[in-house]
């Protein structure tokens, strides 16, 4: 079974189980980790759902869209490998894929 | 025995949800019970009349929580129950199955009910409400035998379901009261905006139209009959004028308010440890110079929740966060921050022919708000000058390039 590592603001990592077709934050979410508010329910809107990618992915999900770009901008926590994730969609591609849950702005 | 909860709280939307989860975040250690109506576990509502309704996304994607959540911070639901009455001397509440239960402290997160209409013909099959997940699965068995559908309100649920069931290939007619769409949320600029999108996607919309009544044959609704006896047929009609703040059993035992259920910063009615939050609550608004309001908003839901937790984890802070908001229709994303109400002036920044663009909204010269449709710079940047009650030149503020600037040239 696929699987991502979500290290929470705590700092401790732990593995989740990682359906392909969800989103990254529905993962987290599913988990009942409760520190993502994801208020919008994944439609970009919010930034409530902000996350670290572990340098060794970034490749493989990408950067961020023009208007999760400029949302993230919103974000005093903004860091290179930032990203929104209700707007990276789980494949299998990503399986063992690591990030970090953002401190709250 | 009565059960009995350390904190009680009525309405398992998103206030009731992440008022729990904000307790047990806060290390609130009491016994929690979440009573609601539904039947459901808290969920997801703006989906309602965007992507579920277009059945891109399935219920157990919109819950706001997954249900072992629940169980793992031990936070009870009594489901398919409804709140009649509340003690506030005894401190127990009575729902409408006869049951009583205690509570220590009784946050209030009821929401509304969907207004609706009063005319003849208001009660028949084929005629709904976009409230709730029922409403809306009610409405998705019916429209493999409708082609055409009469949406009653111009607001943003209203717009939105239009959109979905223009894309699923529906014939949609708005009927909407005023003189203009979003009358009661949005200035004049964006009303035509939205309007000229609806028409383009083939959306009739009738304005200054006032219901007559349902037309009914065999017990379903036909078709719309206008003041001038002009009907519009159609094989469903939905409903969406607004709510009616579900607050009686409060206002009943003299908790003061009117239009709501009235809060103070704390999200704290006039009665003893009963807190009030969500689209239910009257609150004097710091981003509408104190006026008394209600908001009917996620982030408004879920900051009074956060409010009432720290207040009674001992870590009280006044609720005070800007408002902010989004509407999905087509391929347009809006983007709402502040509040627009009382404004004096209107500048516009982009073109909205070109789909990308912001309405700046000033009151008394300050900026209180901005619409943003497909322009999330100017939402984020523009933030920032809501939150400081900005006063800037009109013709600057449409004119230059990133509203970032402003603050980056102005004195502190
Ligand atoms: C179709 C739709 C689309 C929306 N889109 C957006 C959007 O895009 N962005 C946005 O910010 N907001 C949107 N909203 C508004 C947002 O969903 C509400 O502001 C939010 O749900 C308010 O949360 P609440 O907890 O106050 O009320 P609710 O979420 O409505 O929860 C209240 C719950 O209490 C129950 N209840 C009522 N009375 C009783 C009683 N006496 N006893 C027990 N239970 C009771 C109700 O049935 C309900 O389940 C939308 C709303 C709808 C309906
Ligand atoms: S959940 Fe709102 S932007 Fe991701």
């Amino acid at each position: 079974m696929t699987q991502i590592f979500v290290t929470d603001r705590e700092g401790s990592e732990r593995p989740v189980p990682a359906t392909p077709g969800l989103s990254v934050m529905e993962i987290i979410r599913d988990a009942g980790i409760d520190e993502l508010l994801a208020l919008c329910g994944g439609c970009c809107s919010c930034a409530t759902c902000h996350v670290y990618v572990d340098d060794a992915f970034a490749s493989v999900v990408g950067g961020p869209t023009e208007d999760e770009f400029d949302l993230l901008d919103g974000s005093s926590h903004r860091r290179t490998a930032s990203r929104l994730s209700c707007q990276i969609p789980f494949t299998d591609a990503l399986d063992g894929l690591k990030v970090t849950i953002a401190p709250e702005d | 025995m009565d059960r009995q909860f350390d904190i009680l709280i009525v309405g398992a939307g998103h206030g009731g949800a992440q008022a729990a989860i904000a307790l047990r975040q806060a290390k609130f250690a009491g016994s929690i019970g979440i009573v609601g109506e539904e039947a459901e576990l808290p969920y997801e509502r703006p989906p309602l009349s965007k992507d579920y309704l277009a059945q891109e996304k399935s219920f157990e994607r919109i819950l706001i929580r997954p249900v072992s959540f629940w169980e793992e911070r031990n936070i009870a639901f009594l489901t398919g129950q409804r709140v009649v009455t509340v003690d506030p001397q005894a401190r127990t509440i009575g729902t409408a199955a006869g049951e009583t239960i205690s509570y220590g402290r009784l946050i209030w997160a009821a929401g509304g009910h969907a207004r609706r209409l009063t005319c003849s013909g208001h009660d028949l099959a084929g005629v709904h409400s976009v409230r709730s997940r029922a409403d809306v699965d009610r409405m998705m068995d019916e429209l493999a035998t409708t082609q055409r559908v009469v949406v009653v309100g111009g607001g943003y649920i209203g717009l939105e379901a239009a959109a979905v069931l223009t894309k699923l290939g529906k014939k949609v007619t708005i009927l909407e009261a005023q003189n203009r769409v979003l009358a009661r949320v949005a200035g004049v600029a964006l009303s035509r905006f939205y309007e000229a999108e609806h028409r383009a996607h083939g959306v009739d919309i009738r304005l200054n139209a006032v219901v007559q009544c349902i037309e009914e044959r065999d017990g379903r609704a036909v078709g719309v009959r206008l003041a001038d006896d002009e009907i519009v047929p159609c094989e469903m009609v939905i409903v969406g004028i607004g709510i009616v703040p579900s607050v009686e059993p409060l206002l009943s035992v003299g908790a003061e308010g009117g239009n709501g259920v009235a809060v103070d910063e704390h999200c704290r009615t006039s009665l003893p440890d009963i807190f009030a939050i969500g689209d239910c609550a009257l609150h004097a608004n710091p981003f509408a110079d104190g006026q008394p309001l209600r908001l009917e908003s996620v982030q408004n839901a879920n900051d009074m929740a956060t409010t009432v937790a720290r207040f009674i984890a001992g870590d009280p802070q006044p609720y005070h966060t800007v408002p902010w908001f989004w509407s999905n229709q087509y391929d347009l994303r809006l983007q709402t921050v502040g509040l627009s109400i009382g404004h004096d002036k209107e500048v516009l920044r982009g073109d909205p022919a070109g789909r990308s663009f912001s309405i700046i909204y000033l009151k008394a010269g300050k900026v209180v708000a901005l619409d943003c449709v497909n322009a999330t710079k100017d939402y984020v940047q523009g933030r920032q000058l809501v939150i400081g009650g900005a006063i800037v030149d009109p013709e600057r503020l449409s004119s230059i390039p990133a509203l970032k600037d402003i603050y980056a040239a102005s004195p502190a």
